[in-house]
């Protein structure tokens, strides 16, 4: 399973990239290939403001409907308009062109609760 | 399903592993959901072929001098109306009309019928059978001998020559691979196919060879995942989701499996009133027609704004690209083109009623 060195991670399975004080978020290869085939992705309109650790988003696969959480708290900055019309990126492309959502920190000391790589791909036992 | 019982696994539970199936909990089995990907062993079965392990699901043999009249007062179908040979489908009902199971009723010899019944409902109906059978008969459980191999998909023919000797709802004993088997061509797909009942011993050998030679049509073992989408786009009910003791055959539109020239037969009461008397609640599918999440299970289903009904099973169809479900409403508004909508998230989406099957086929 793929779980690039650059990147922090939650248990929930998000990634997150730090660039400056915004993150990118998405989920990760190994939830991708849990989900399977993703059908339907519901992301938060830009300007909302989201919750470390609280439901924001909502991936669909043929068979279940599973919630995203915000890896920080902030503002909502961006969101991949391209999902709405191929959500299959989550799976072919799960840290590049499937990247889900941006968010403006508002507490930039959140990001010491997530994962390293390391640590998080001993959680997914890879 | 508590966690601390222990599922069951069918015969080829070591060769969906090797296949690399992704395992889940179903109707006290572990079976496979999918192998690579639910959308392309859907493509697999609607355009060339697909192999499915239906080993969790009971095989009955119910047989004596008897048989035809048991089955006639257990089952809402008219048994006697198949001669050797032939499939039914066929309902069994409580004595409120709620439906206890749905199954498939073979008729091998003029005395001798297999009755294919669904996983988690085996040890009650087989109780339910010989509790209430009204005359005597032997009713002999014979699930954990068999094992059950289900080839679907329209290149399914290709693979036997008695193909052209065994119509569509039949079933005859013939040789497979080496292995003596019942072969029925029946299914739960939509598609042409066949559903094959083996000693479970043989089963690993047949999987493989049916995957070897199927190697030329393009095969893909299958899972749950797209045995669900394939009969909901054809709008086949699944006990536990769409019907259930708490719903009759009249209310699931499924009238047409109701022999009421049958004088007896357990919940005849209930279904003949709800036949003449009408029901308030009707089954319906409906596809989505903008763009939305999946309709799944529990979602409200509205009309005109106010509350109807409720969804009982949903799925993106992978053949129309769409939403499409089954569920309950008002009989009032359980009209074919009419629009309703369903709350998905405290969102509402709009859907239309659709006339059975969703997925029309051609000629």
């Amino acid at each position: 399973m793929n779980v690039p060195k650059n990147l922090k991670y939650t248990k929930s399975h998000e990634w997150v990239r730090v660039e400056g004080s915004t993150v990118v978020v998405g989920i990760t290869d190994h939830a991708q290939n849990e989900l399977t085939d993703v059908v339907y992705v519901e992301v938060p309109t830009v300007g909302t403001r989201v919750e470390a650790g609280k439901e924001c988003a909502v991936v669909e696969s043929v068979k279940a409907a599973s919630d995203i959480y915000a890896p920080v708290s902030g503002d909502v900055g961006a969101v991949n308009e391209e999902l709405s019309s191929a959500p299959e990126l989550l799976n072919q492309d799960p840290y590049g062109k499937g990247w889900m959502f941006a968010i403006t920190m508002s507490d930039p000391g959140e990001l010491d609760e997530l994962l390293s790589a390391d640590d998080y791909a001993h959680h997914i036992g890879a | 399903m508590p966690s601390t019982e222990r599922l069951k696994r069918t015969p080829l539970y070591a060769a969906h592993l090797e296949w690399g199936a992704k395992m889940v909990s179903f109707g006290g089995w572990e079976m496979p959901v999918q192998y690579l990907g639910i959308l392309e062993e859907h493509a697999a079965v609607r355009e060339r072929v697909g192999l499915f392990d239906i080993s969790h699901m009971g095989e009955f043999l119910v047989a004596g001098p008897n048989a035809e009249c048991a089955l006639n007062n257990l089952f809402t179908n008219d048994v006697s109306k198949i001669a050797v040979g032939q499939a039914q489908y066929t309902l069994m009902c409580n004595h409120e009309g709620g439906i206890i199971d749905d199954l498939i009723v073979y008729r091998l010899e003029p005395s001798v019928y297999m009755v294919i019944v669904n996983a988690g409902n085996i040890e009650k109906d087989f109780v339910w059978m010989n509790t209430n059978t009204t005359v005597p008969a032997v009713i002999e459980n014979l699930s954990d001998r068999f094992a059950g191999l289900a080839l679907q998909g329209p290149a399914s023919s290709q693979f036997f020559e008695f193909s052209v000797t065994l119509p569509h709802f039949h079933i005859q004993r013939q040789e497979v691979f080496g292995k003596e088997c019942w072969v029925g061509r029946t299914g739960y797909t939509g598609e042409d196919g066949f559903e094959l009942f083996c000693e479970a011993t043989d089963a690993t050998h047949l999987w493989k060879m049916l995957l070897g030679w199927g190697g030329q049509f393009g095969i893909k073992p299958c899972g749950l995942g797209a045995r669900d989408t394939l009969r909901l786009e054809m709008c086949y009910p699944l006990h536990g989701n769409d019907i259930s003791e708490q719903t009759t055959p009249i209310e699931a539109g499924l009238g047409k499996f109701v022999s009421f020239d049958k004088k007896l037969f357990v919940g005849r009461d209930v279904l003949i009133e709800q036949k003449e008397h009408g029901v308030r609640r009707k089954l319906i599918a409906f596809r989505m027609t903008g763009k939305s999440p999946p309709p799944r299970p529990r979602y409200a289903m509205l009309a005109g704004g106010r509350k109807v009904g409720g969804v009982t099973s949903g799925t993106q169809s992978p053949t129309l690209g769409v939403g499409i479900g089954l569920g309950y409403v008002e009989t009032a508004e359980a009209k074919p083109g009419a629009a309703i909508e369903i709350e998905i998230r405290n969102r509402r989406f709009p859907a239309v009623i659709e006339r059975k099957p969703i997925l029309k086929r051609g000629p």
